[in-house]
């Protein structure tokens, strides 16, 4: 049998590869996590053998020397650390999804064995600047705006609530290319950090997350190339759609392994304290609770790996993304907080970890597309498929 | 609670604690928080002004208010700030209500003035392993002569670190459980009382919340408060005064995080218009609004009890419970209409949604209000 608490209908080999993970986070992770969240800095030591040991790197491509590890089992990475730790989990978790992987997909040959190798090899990490002060949600609010010149482009604007920047060694941002072109005006642009008239800002204090680096980028007549434009002109939208409907996997894994790690504590809390060993005649406010708790990871689990098997059987997984990411969010805030509940003052603590869960987590419901959006985007699914049953 | 039934004078009390938290606490609850502390001239100031007096008579000094004047003056704090507002409502309606429903004149006349001046107090029931269940109070008074002495320990005792005396509760008679507990005050000086070092927490950082540890602490008969055994009626009449205190820094959190939120709805503008024309916020500006008016009714109907001198235990505990669970959800929707920027510390929506998880853990969790009102509930037939 195997050792593993977690068993469905996925390949074994992915529980094996979580045992990897888990003693990854337990061993390394989970003795300097505490201080991060108290000093507001991630751990540099720590994120030296997260790039020994791959974890930065995790979906790049075989044929650029990377591990091209399937979403499956990337996603169980990014549970599993986010079980010990929220900011070591988005810190992996941004590094692949919004970093590797628009390289991998959209970048040209030059480009992709331009950078690929160095984060494969080296665990160089690419950043992914979206968001600005005006654009949210919306991204039509883009003002960063890259003119085309004799040298290439110039590039002039700022990004916000961006993740990674300062270990980053190179930048995707977004930027405006056709003032007139509304969504398709969008185009992105991959350079290295070192070009000059870029800068990173100061790094944000947040509610949660404290480990985890969290910057504005400044672009000041940063002049790239002609070929520093990732994809054909025009395509930023549509690229950074794709993007995210991938990183929603990820980001539904670090709210899963949030709630995991807070549930575990929760009730190993109910059961050595509380005497709780689910008699009938026990206090059923906290047993329904943990009931409650488990029954819906379970769930999310299934909503997580299903569309990540999904993506890795080639089919379309958008729509299952969005719930899996809207789901495993709420399911993050739900269970921290009534871990909160179940350990009473001592959960108020900041020594204790359910209460870094409980603030880490709540960035799984705004990050990557807030659950209002995560609600839109499948209601257009949703629509959509009743419009073709009718008419079919 | 709600404007048109306050008299004049409440009316007053409301408004002039509105425009004191405005101008002094609002501007200053970031830093506070950052510190993790209140700073002593604001103390001496909310002294100066009465605050901690509102409930003490006056010919020792306060002002006697009734208890919608005084829950509105707590709430009005707790907007601006919930840690300060817990810190007043402590001392308030915790620490000089219970020497005037329970102190004897020479208690009352010594400690009274002592909390209206500033000189404040603590209380302190819950340990590591009696929480929800006060029956399991290890801290033990064996009577001595003309003393008794006290030994074990307390834990999360709110502004232990600046009171000058400590009521607190333990056990004459472990055999008897909850029913062998009596309530005594340890003036802060007396040898074998040690304070702890400041917990850190999620929310209200500013209040100060310590472990106490009482080794052969000797104090003398008189500072019993009411008779040996008298403590769990004692500390579960505290409660209800303490839950309304809670209910309104509930409401207090709620009514802060929802202005926010209403603000920046009307202000922030995605896809061509602000984000408060499209219905996903504006149906939860809505639900904020429902459920902090409910908690508000709720809360009139125990005050208007408590005032009128009737029984209040099951409304208080239904105040607390609708309030704490209104305060944590619009806190919560008030980050998640914020976006990006409601993860911020910049932002105060941040802080209140910190600020709000206590008020559904003190003074009896959430759970226990269910047993209050469920044993209710059962009685009623």
């Amino acid at each position: 049998m195997p050792t593993s608490p977690h068993t469905g209908w996925w390949d074994p080999k992915v529980e094996d590869y979580r045992q990897e993970v888990r003693q990854f986070a337990e061993e390394v992770v989970a003795p300097v996590a505490g201080q991060m969240d108290r000093i507001s800095e991630f751990d540099s030591n720590l994120l030296s053998q997260m790039k020994q040991k791959g974890l930065v790197s995790l979906l790049c491509p075989a044929d650029q020397g990377g591990r091209d590890m399937d979403s499956l089992s990337y996603a169980v990475a990014v549970e599993e650390l986010s079980r010990i730790c929220g900011s070591t989990g988005i810190t992996v978790a941004a590094a692949n999804s919004l970093g590797v992987y628009p390289v991998d997909v959209f970048g040209s040959p030059a480009q992709r064995s331009m950078v690929l190798p160095g984060v494969a090899q080296h665990g160089e990490m690419i950043v992914f600047g979206l968001t600005e002060p005006g654009a949210g949600s919306d991204a039509s609010g883009t003002r960063t705006n890259a003119v085309r010149n004799d040298k290439g482009w110039l590039l002039n604007g700022g990004k916000c609530f961006i993740t990674n920047p300062h270990f980053a060694d190179w930048i995707i941002a977004t930027a405006v290319t056709d003032p007139k072109g509304g969504p398709r005006g969008i185009s992105s642009f991959l350079f290295r950090k070192s070009t000059p008239g870029f800068s990173v800002g100061k790094r944000e204090s947040k509610l949660g997350l404290h480990g985890s680096d969290t910057a504005t980028l400044h672009f000041e007549d940063v002049q790239l190339e002609a070929d520093a434009i990732l994809g054909p002109e025009g395509e930023g939208f549509k690229q950074f759609m794709k993007t995210l409907d991938g990183g929603r996997i990820s980001i539904g894994a670090m709210a899963l392994g949030l709630a995991q790690g807070a549930y575990e504590i929760a009730l190993r809390h109910a059961h050595d304290h509380l005497g709780l060993t689910g008699g009938i005649d026990e206090a059923q406010g906290l047993q329904f609770k943990l009931s409650d708790m488990a029954t819906r990871i379970e769930a999310t689990r299934h909503l997580v790996y299903n569309s990540a098997m999904l993506k890795d059987a080639g089919r379309p997984f958008a729509k299952q993304s969005a719930m899996a990411k809207l789901y495993a969010s709420e399911t993050g805030h739900f269970c921290t907080y009534e871990a909160i509940q179940i350990l009473g003052m001592e959960g108020m603590l900041a020594d204790n970890r359910v209460e870094r869960h409980f603030r880490d987590v709540k960035l799984c419901e705004i990050g990557e597309g807030t659950s209002e959006i995560q609600r839109i985007v499948i209601s257009r699914y949703i629509l959509k498929e009743v419009e073709q049953m009718t008419a079919a | 609670m709600f404007d048109h039934l306050l008299t004049d004078d409440q009316r007053m009390m409301r408004d002039a604690a509105r425009e004191y938290a405005e101008k002094r606490l609002y501007p200053n609850a970031e830093h506070y928080d950052r510190e993790e502390r209140l700073p002593d001239d604001l103390l001496k100031e909310l002294a100066n002004l009465g605050y901690f007096g509102m409930l003490v008579p006056e010919a020792h000094g306060g002002m006697a208010l009734d208890p919608i004047s005084y829950t509105l003056v707590i709430e009005e704090f707790s907007r601006a700030c919930a840690g300060l507002g817990i810190t007043v409502s402590l001392q308030n309606s915790i620490v000089a209500g219970l020497l005037v429903r329970f102190g004897t004149d020479a208690q009352q006349a010594k400690y009274l003035p002592m909390v209206a001046s500033g000189k404040m107090g603590a209380y302190s029931l819950t340990e590591p392993d009696a929480g929800t269940d006060a029956g399991g109070i290890r801290l033990s008074a064996k009577p001595d002569g003309d003393s008794y002495v006290l030994s074990g320990s307390k834990t999360f005792v709110t502004s232990a670190g600046f009171a000058h005396f400590i009521v607190v509760f333990a056990s004459t008679n472990p055999a008897l459980g909850s029913k062998g507990l009596t309530a005594f005050i340890v003036d802060r000086d007396t040898p074998g009382l040690e304070v702890g070092k400041p917990e850190h927490k999620l929310g209200i950082k500013c209040s100060d919340t310590r472990g106490l540890s009482f080794s052969d602490v000797r104090i003398p008969k008189t500072n019993r408060v009411g008779d040996e055994g008298q403590g769990l009626k004692i500390a579960l009449s505290q409660l209800d005064h303490g839950r309304l205190g809670v209910a309104a820094q509930a409401l207090g959190i709620g009514e802060a995080a929802l202005k926010e939120a209403r603000q920046y709805a009307k202000q922030r503008q995605q896809f061509g218009k602000p984000i408060a024309e499209f219905q996903a916020i504006a149906f939860k500006l809505a639900d904020m609004r429902l459920k902090l008016d409910a908690a508000r009714l709720l809360l009139d109907r125990a005050l208007r009890l408590q005032a009128a001198g009737e029984r209040f235990s099951t409304e208080a505990a239904e105040a607390k419970l609708f309030a704490s669970e209104a305060a944590n959800w619009v806190a919560d929707q008030a980050v998640q209409i914020h976006g990006g920027y409601g993860y911020m510390k910049e932002y105060a929506v941040e802080r209140y949604f910190r600020d709000a998880r206590i008020t559904e853990i003190y003074e009896g969790t959430s759970e226990a209000q269910r047993i209050v009102i469920s044993r209710a509930v059962l009685a009623e037939d």
